[in-house]
């Protein structure tokens, strides 16, 4: 992408961009099905979890979804290429209210809404889940990506399965 | 012509067959809520360490009917209905919390951390006028109270006041299973998964009681070794046939004579990061993988090092609700608690072995739904629901079936 991308140069309305450029391309890989171009969005030291709200306001470390590296989103992507067997589906994420919270040390923190709409076979599209993204966010080969990306979700019943990252 | 209405006539093959209707038929279900889950059987409610402190309460189910179990000040555990005894009120609506009592917000009904009724406003009227009867007797009016038993650390309810101990209600083989999860060692709770499931609630327990798919099913299991019929297992029941458990031994990522028929086996596919699978040997025997199915509502899971009951709440015939509750002994280092979180991914909302398992329950709930004259096949392994030394067996089914019918009047 950009070499010469410098966090400390950007004004706070480029950040901003920058970040929401970040999210919607993201979105835009998640619902197209272009899921060998996910884990490149993360450091390979990442953190990624899908968690749940409940959870994460108690205190407890239970990911509904976790992988502690960009190898385990890429096993994640060859689980649901070979492994799992679920219905056919669509996604469609809704992301939102971008806020950037925090720069320090090159690593931006930043926070969004989501949902996520599901459509099934024979139904209709419903809300999956509802929840934020808490990002760490840092410049890595001269793009930005999550160091950390936590889907915190409000939803309390998982409709069925999360056959898909989020 | 085929009719689409059940005549309540279980096939003359008996257990070997399941008839489609017990799946959707709404007076079967409600049948179900009055003789199973609040007739004489003991309900998995939680662990001790979900209300470690006086006053510390959980909101769950029975059935479809919400109770609350709490801790009083003298430590004692009571688990009883989230009904008002006024006027039917859910009163507590926090899925867990600290109370010093329970107050109706309707008309302020207060009862204690055992489900007493303590206090009535206006009970002896307002100025004078109204309030209740002289004879009415606060004893005599308090919540619906469960017998609670608490086996090291889990806690389990019935309505039935007379109901057997729970380690008679196992029987020994199913005791000893259940112990060598929970054998005294503290309980840390490690976080909740709570999903939908669009199916009748039964067919997760079928799920848990058949092996035999779990070797056809699913990639991850049979590709790793972690639960495939060609390694050493059994399936044991207990005399009623309505507890079961299915236990086995890991195997290898190789082909053998047993994995010629499995297409899920897939002797190339590899982890890029193989720490998901590192299991470590934590308990005295060599079995690797024990699933228990504790009627009517729990399933006990060890699958490597990660641990969970997964509790069952019916939500209609067609649907339930899967809470997971994930643990790990207070006595564990962080290496091992790290372990049982990273392994997680194999089971919950998003496992890598348990989202086929949701989603061919909802096309199970799906085709039979739409067939509810039509008839399951159950003989593998025979039409008995005698213990096998090997998992090729629908026997665990059957045998839930016999108590089933019997209980159900069948
Ligand atoms: S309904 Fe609970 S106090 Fe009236
Ligand atoms: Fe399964």
């Amino acid at each position: 992408m950009n070499p010469g991308l410098d966090l400390s140069k950007l004004t706070p309305i480029e950040l901003r961009l920058q970040v929401e450029e970040l999210l919607y391309a993201y979105a835009d890989v998640l619902d197209n099905g272009l899921l060998d171009d996910w884990p490149p969005f993360f450091t390979s030291d990442c953190l990624y979890q899908i968690i749940a709200r409940e959870n994460y306001d108690r205190g407890f470390p239970l990911a509904t979804m976790l992988c502690e590296s960009q190898a385990m989103l890429r096993d994640r992507v060859t689980a649901y290429r070979q492994a799992n067997v679920y219905s056919p589906r669509y996604f469609r994420h809704l992301i939102s209210t971008v806020r950037i919270v925090g720069i320090e040390s090159g690593i931006v923190s930043a926070r969004s809404n989501f949902a996520v709409l599901q459509t099934l076979v024979d139904d209709k599209t419903r809300v999956f889940l509802a929840g934020r993204y808490e990002d760490c966010i840092v410049i890595d080969e001269g793009r930005l990506r999550f160091r950390q990306k936590l889907c915190i979700y409000d939803t309390l019943h998982v409709p069925n399965s999360i056959v898909h990252p989020v | 012509m085929i009719s689409t209405a059940p005549d309540y006539r279980w096939p003359e093959a008996g257990s070997s067959r399941i008839p489609y209707w017990i799946y959707s038929d709404p007076a079967i279900y409600a049948r179900e809520q009055e003789r199973l889950f609040s007739g004489s059987s003991w309900n998995y409610i939680g662990f001790e360490s979900e209300i470690p402190a006086p006053g510390d309460f959980k909101r769950t189910f029975v059935g479809e009917r919400s109770v609350v179990a709490a801790r009083d000040r003298d430590g004692h555990i009571h688990v009883f209905l989230n009904t008002c005894a006024h006027r039917g009120v859910q009163f507590c609506r926090h899925s867990h919390g600290n109370a010093k009592s329970f107050v109706c917000p309707y008309h302020q009904w207060v009862y204690d951390l055992k489900g007493n009724l303590v206090g009535v406003p206006f009970r002896k009227g307002v100025q004078g006028q109204g309030g209740m009867p002289e004879d009415f007797d606060l004893a005599s009016h308090g919540l619906v109270k469960l017998k609670a038993e608490t086996v090291n650390g889990a806690i389990f309810a019935t309505f039935d006041q007379r109901m057997v101990p729970f380690r008679d209600y196992l029987g020994d083989s199913m005791y000893h299973y259940f112990t060598r999860v929970f054998d005294g060692r503290g309980i840390r709770v490690l976080g909740y998964a709570r999903q939908i499931i669009p199916c009748n609630w039964k067919l997760m327990f079928e799920n848990i009681k058949d092996p035999y798919h779990a070797s056809l099913l699913h990639v991850f299991l049979v590709t790793f070794g972690l639960f495939r019929a060609d390694q050493k297992s059994d399936v044991k029941l207990d005399p009623t046939g309505r507890h079961a458990v299915l236990v086995s031994r890991k195997g290898e990522q190789k082909a053998t004579e047993g994995t010629a028929e499995m297409r899920s086996f897939k002797a190339d596919y590899k982890l890029e990061d193989p720490r998901l699978l590192d299991p470590v040997k934590e308990f005295p025997d060599d079995a690797t993988v024990v699933m228990q199915t504790l009627f009517p509502n729990v399933i006990v899971q060890q699958q490597s090092n990660t641990l969970a009951t997964r509790q069952i709440i019916p939500r209609g015939p067609d649907r339930f609700e899967l809470v997971w509750t994930y643990f790990a002994y207070t006595t564990d280092d962080e290496a091992m608690v790290r372990r049982r979180l990273r392994q997680a991914n194999l089971m919950g909302p998003a496992g890598l072995v348990s989202v086929d398992d949701g989603e061919v329950l909802e096309f199970t709930q799906d085709g039979v739904k739409a067939n509810p004259t039509m008839n399951g096949i159950l003989e593998m392994g025979g039409r008995d629901r005698a213990d096998t030394a090997h998992m090729v067996t629908e026997a665990a089914i059957r045998g839930f079936y016999d108590y089933y019918r019997e209980v159900m009047g069948l």
